[in-house]
């Protein structure tokens, strides 16, 4: 399996796509989780990643080992942005490429899950009506 | 030795790095003596503690060159 892991100040859902293209995949599984405008009903102005990179790297490499070791994947991405993000920007990007777009689904799902579980990176939230949280 | 501080763990504390009492010697011991220092942290869901980048049970011991850390409930995606 290739794979590419990246935590910086702006990712791209194009770069992720460009990583994973291959003649020998048939299901391509792009997921973008990008900053809301609004948590239980308040509107949030912005949110501040910060993060544990080498730690952070350390755990998404774990994942990308347990998701080698549970499917036929070809290729997979893991990006995550840090600093201020605005509503609509691109939080996290993960792409999976397999021969058949049903593991691609399965793997994709695990690896976002999984990130949210154990990879040491925090948000915090800027609400408009000036709380933090 | 410095121990790293994220998230609200930073927050509660007022620092990004903070000095590990000489007596603390294993993971149990420094969670103990942090939420006596900091009873703000005993509000977080949970307080895990990374020794050399992996999240480490509390019966691990901490040496002087390890590289530790305080981990607050993640909130990456």
């Amino acid at each position: 399996m290739e794979i590419l892991i990246d935590i910086k100040d702006t990712i791209t859902v194009q770069e992720a796509l460009d990583f994973i293209q291959s003649p020998a995949c048939g299901g391509e599984v792009i997921f973008a989780g990008t900053v809301r405008n609004h948590t239980k009903q308040r509107p949030v102005l912005k949110l501040f990643y910060e993060c544990y990179e080498a730690m952070a790297i350390s755990e998404m490499q774990k994942i990308a080992t347990q998701v080698q070791e549970r499917w036929e994947i070809q290729k997979m991405v893991m990006l995550h942005a840090v600093g201020d993000k605005y509503p609509g920007d691109i939080a996290v990007v993960i792409a999976v490429a397999a021969a058949h777009r049903g593991i691609a689904f399965d793997a994709c799902e695990y690896v976002i899950d999984t990130l949210k579980e154990t990879v040491p990176i925090w948000k915090k939230e800027f609400f408009a009506d000036g709380e933090i949280a | 030795m410095g121990i790293l501080l994220f998230g609200v763990a930073k927050d509660i504390t007022g620092a990004a790095m903070l000095e590990k009492p000489a007596q603390v010697r294993d993971v149990a011991a420094l969670k103990a003596w942090l939420y006596e220092a900091y009873p703000g942290l005993q509000q977080l869901k949970s307080m895990m503690i990374a020794v050399n980048r992996t999240y480490a049970a509390d019966s691990q011991v901490i040496n002087e060159q390890d590289e530790v850390a305080v981990i607050p409930p993640v909130s990456g995606g």
